[in-house]
Order: C-alpha cells, then sequence, then structure tokens
C-alpha cells in the first residue's frame, strides 16, 4: 500500500483537495482510503461518504495533536492494509505551526491557500519547509501576480518543493499532483521510521491539566519570553 | 555561480557586504529569526553567536542552517530568470464527451490571439486544463498539447508546469494590503528582475493608459475599481509575468480599453487564448475555437467579412461607452444623441 501525508492550515482546502485528487487518480472504487486526523470536531467525515470513500476519523482531544499523530499512524497503516488499500491518504489539520505529521521517505503534501496572506508561506514552520510537495489552491480568485509572489515565497522557506496550483473546486492543477502522487513507495509497515521533524516538547505542568497561572505552578519544560528591562 | 563558489564567496565576505550584493540574503535571515545576528562576520562566524536553541527550533543545526544559506543563494542570487521559449503551441484533437472524434490540428503562434467561445459548461475550462497541464493523452479528452510541434516527456512537462501559463479572470482580486507602487515592487523582486525600478515604472504607466480612469501609483491596490484592476493586472502580466502563454476568462466591459488590452498582451509575443462572449474581443482573435459537447466542434478563421462587421459592433460599443460617460458626468440622456 502507498501511504501519502496531507497536512495545512484549517480551511486551506485539504479535503477538497483530497477528494478532487482521489477522482484524479483512476483507481478502483474502494481502493483508496483515507484517515483524518482532527482536534475536536469535523464535518469532512461526510463529504468523503458521500463520494463512496472508506473514512476514518480521530480525535485528539485534550492530547497534543502531534503526538496523537504520531502515536495511532501505524495503527491507520494497518488499518488500511487490512481493509485492501492500494493507497492510503492521512489528512491533519494546521496543528500549531511548528509541528508537521512528515515522516522520513513518505511523500508528504502541504496544501495552502492564497488568501492567507502573502508572507504566510514565510511563517509557517515544519508543515511547509519539510514538505515535498506544496499545494496552493484559491488562486482562481487573485491576480496572477499575487500568485507568482506567493509560490516565490514558499519557494523561499522550501527550495526542493514541487509547486503545484490546485482549484479545488473544478480540480485544474490535480492532474500533476495525481502524477507525483503514484511515484510514492508502497510500505507494509512504518516501524522505525522517523518523523521529519521533533513533536513539542514536554512535559511541563500544564500538559498534566493546570490551569492556574503564576509562577508557582510551572514546572517542567519552560520557556520564559524576555521583555525590555528585565 | 555554483554552490561551491558561493560557499567560498559566503565564508570570504562579510554578511554585511553579501547582503549589499544580494539584497534577497535578507529575507533568508527573516525567514529564520536570524534578522538580528552580527553582520560585521561572514555568516559561519556570525552563526557561532546565535543560540544553538534557535536555531533546533527550525529543526536546524548550525551546518545544518549554513546548507539552506547556500542552497538558497544558489537559486535566488541568480540574475534574472531564464524563462522557456515558446514560439506555438498545438492542440492536436481528443474525444468530446459523447465519445466522439475531435477532427482537429490547431497551431496557435506567439503574437497570436486566439477566443474560445461556447455555452457555460460547453467544455471551455476542459479545453484551458489540457493546455495548462500540458495534456499527452492522458487527461479524460485525450488531447495532446505540442510545444513548439514536439511532444513532451513528464520531465520536461513537469519543469514547464504551472510556469507556462498566466491566467486572468474577472473573478480575480487584489489580496494584498499594498499601493500600486509596493506591489509591483513586490512583484518585480519576486521574478528576481534586474531593472526593477524600471519595470515597475513601465507596468504602471501601462496600466493608466489602460484604465478609464486614472489612479495615482500609491493607491492600494485593494482600492482600485474593477476596469483599475484589470488594467492593472494586464500590465502587470504583459510586462512582468514570464508564462509565455495567457488565458484569459473574459475582460469586463467597464472601465478599460478592451481592444488596447488585448493588442498589447498580443505585442508581448506571447500566445493568448480568450474564453468569451463578447463579440468585440471574439472578433479581434485571429481564430475562435468553438466548444460544443465538450469537445471543440470547429476552428473558425476570422474572414475579412466578419471584420468589416467589427467596425460596426465597436460603433454600438462606443455608443454604450459614451452613454456610460454622460451618466457618470450626471448629463442628460437622450434619444437623438443616437443619431
Amino acid at each position: 500500500m502507498k501511504l501519502v501525508t496531507v497536512a495545512g492550515p484549517p480551511s486551506s482546502g485539504k479535503t477538497s483537495v483530497i477528494l478532487k485528487l482521489i477522482e484524479g487518480m483512476d483507481m478502483d472504487k474502494g481502493s483508496i482510503g483515507v484517515v483524518k486526523f482532527d482536534c475536536l470536531t469535523s464535518f469532512d467525515k461526510l463529504s468523503y461518504q458521500e463520494a463512496g470513500i472508506p473514512v476514518h476519523i480521530g480525535f485528539s482531544g485534550k492530547i497534543c495533536p502531534d503526538h496523537y499523530y504520531v502515536s495511532n499512524i501505524e495503527d491507520a497503516v494497518q488499518w488500511g492494509i487490512q481493509s485492501g488499500f492500494d493507497l492510503l491518504i492521512t489528512e491533519s489539520a494546521g496543528l500549531c505551526n511548528r509541528c508537521s505529521p512528515y515522516i522520513n521517505g513518505i511523500l508528504s503534501v502541504c496544501v495552502i491557500d492564497n488568501l492567507s496572506g502573502i508572507n504566510t508561506p514565510r511563517k509557517i514552520g515544519p508543515m511547509m519547509r519539510f514538505a515535498d510537495i506544496v499545494v496552493i489552491t484559491k488562486g482562481d480568485i487573485v491576480s496572477q501576480a499575487e500568485r507568482e509572489v506567493f509560490a516565490f515565497n514558499v519557494k523561499q522557506v522550501n527550495t526542493a518543493a514541487k509547486v503545484i496550483f490546485v482549484n479545488g473546486i473544478t480540480g485544474q492543477g490535480i492532474f500533476l499532483l495525481a502524477t507525483f502522487l503514484k511515484l510514492a513507495r508502497d510500505i507494509r509497515t512504518l516501524k522505525d521510521l522517523k518523523l521529519r521533524f521533533t513533536t513539542p516538547a514536554a512535559v511541563c505542568s500544564y500538559c498534566t491539566g493546570e490551569t492556574r497561572i503564576g509562577e508557582a505552578y510551572q514546572m517542567g519544560m519552560l520557556k520564559k519570553l524576555e521583555f525590555d528591562g528585565k | 555561480m555554483s554552490t561551491k563558489d558561493f560557499v567560498t564567496y559566503v565564508k570570504s565576505n562579510n554578511l554585511v557586504d553579501v547582503l549589499q550584493d544580494y539584497p534577497i540574503a535578507k529575507d533568508f535571515l527573516a525567514n529564520f529569526r536570524l534578522d538580528a545576528i552580527s553582520k560585521a562576520l561572514p555568516l559561519p562566524q556570525a552563526l557561532e553567536e546565535v543560540e544553538e536553541e534557535t536555531l533546533d527550533e527550525f529543526g536546524l543545526d548550525k551546518h545544518g542552517m549554513l546548507q539552506k544559506f547556500y542552497m538558497f543563494m544558489e537559486n535566488f542570487a541568480q540574475r534574472e530568470e531564464t524563462s522557456t521559449t515558446v514560439s506555438s503551441l498545438t492542440i492536436l484533437g481528443g474525444l468530446n464527451k459523447l465519445k466522439k472524434r475531435e477532427s482537429i490540428e490547431l497551431t496557435i503562434v506567439s503574437g497570436e490571439v486566439v477566443s474560445v467561445v461556447g455555452p457555460t459548461g460547453s467544455g471551455k475550462s476542459r479545453l484551458l486544463n489540457d493546455i495548462e497541464c500540458l495534456a499527452q493523452r492522458d487527461t479524460p479528452t485525450g488531447r495532446q498539447i505540442l510545444i513548439n510541434g514536439e511532444a513532451l516527456d513528464e520531465i520536461q512537462r513537469f519543469e514547464m508546469g504551472g510556469k507556462l501559463v498566466a491566467q486572468l479572470s474577472q473573478n480575480m482580486n487584489f489580496v494584498m494590503d499594498l499601493t500600486v507602487r509596493e506591489f509591483l515592487e513586490k512583484h518585480a523582486n519576486g521574478r528576481l528582475a534586474k531593472n526593477a525600478d524600471e519595470i515597475v515604472e513601465k507596468c504602471f504607466l501601462c496600466a493608466n493608459e489602460l484604465a478609464g480612469e486614472k489612479f495615482p501609483i500609491d493607491t492600494k491596490v485593494t482600492q482600485l475599481s474593477g476596469g483599475q484592476s484589470r488594467a492593472l493586472m494586464i500590465a502587470d502580466t504583459a510586462n512582468m509575468s514570464n508564462s509565455p502563454i495567457i488565458l484569459i476568462d473574459e475582460i469586463e466591459n467597464a472601465g478599460i480599453d478592451r481592444r488596447q488590452a488585448v493588442e498589447l498582451l498580443a505585442k508581448s509575443e506571447k500566445i493568448i487564448l480568450i474564453s468569451t462572449h463578447d463579440p468585440l474581443l471574439a472578433l479581434m482573435a485571429d481564430k475562435r475555437i468553438v466548444i460544443k459537447n465538450g469537445g471543440i466542434d470547429r476552428v473558425i478563421e476570422t474572414s475579412d467579412t466578419e471584420r468589416k462587421s467589427l467596425a460596426a459592433i465597436e460603433k454600438i460599443d462606443n455608443t454604450l461607452q459614451m452613454f456610460r460617460n454622460r451618466l457618470r458626468t450626471g448629463e442628460i440622456i437622450t434619444e437623438d444623441l443616437l443619431r
């Protein structure tokens, strides 16, 4: 089975891109499955079910979404293999700008949209910097110049990435993306493979449920902001 | 310069000089939160003073950061981007939605304008998609696109993909909160243009020539009217975009000189396809592709007779334009103005 990880900020168009992509992959119905990692709620299950795509959704809830992802990804892969998929796509929400759900050797796609602001590519962390493919959506409603500047800013922080413009509504551009996805390698397990980037350093008292504010309650891994004159 | 040359160059020059020679290096420092780094030293030494934790937050150590910088410089410190020379585009027919063959082989050369006509949903965007992804009989339409008369292998296709086609459509807006000047400068810098100031000035003058109502260079792009926005986008595409093919989805009627706009784009030696319902635009084109049932039904060459009627259509258009201007300036509209 092939595995592809798709990540991106909330509402950047991940689900639309994946739906169009599955249409464009030209593979048997039911041979592509999706696992969606979300935080609290998700409305994507319906979209996938309507399209007849097998989907599994997981909510991280009070657990750090990245830790949740890493601790469940191998199970997701085994679910996919047992379900007889040829391709499994994992979709994960924006997480925290610092992290990325990418694994060495596993094709990774970051979806961002043109409306998110011209400097956004430079601000998004490993989620964009470590992706193999950066998909830019919503290009149909901004000017050509803005599309070009946006792509340029993506290239600045991820020089090696393939940048593809995709229209999540019409599917324009999906063909290129589908062709790249066919190059993803086959896997049987992720065991012993490594994340491309570490998940956040824990544990501090707030990780374990502390809610009170003040130095007396702060323990464990901490980082303090320095203000002038201190 | 090769990567090796850059390594030597970066090691032997203080950062302040590197920034002077390659202003784009400033972006790199900002991207990795290294703005405050000591500029009086070469980067390798300056990095010694940076806390490891800062670098670690980007998943890098000093060595990794230096490697990133060399790679960045190799990619962005080049002189102007080289664009692919495309002198012709050929569309070889595939199948329409009824699985009937399109018996079409159409070659469009640079500087030529071709319009695409057909009812909504007839398959105009399928054609434009095929062109954008340089279809090689592997899209739903089964069409093949040749560049300079030749089929493309996978590698060429993906190298060209995304850079070949510039698009202009009615739905497009500016979302950057910048003045016209800043906007054009940003684009010029993104293109790594050498003579940025000159190009910015040229684009601005050109946009004002196309726009019905003039605008100053320090206007916010988000405050431009529909016609002014379109004029700026067209001037920018003609003068700054490297893409040899332009796909246009209608040019609105108001606030812009459409004819001049199309002429300007054609003059920049680009291949232009306009999807339109506007007779004025469609007849200005050298040829028009008629789309029906998801396929190319036929290609009509604009005849002399058609061109003659263009003058009459233009007259009607001018009359409407005159009415619009009268409305705008608060004058009264009367029937005898039609005579």
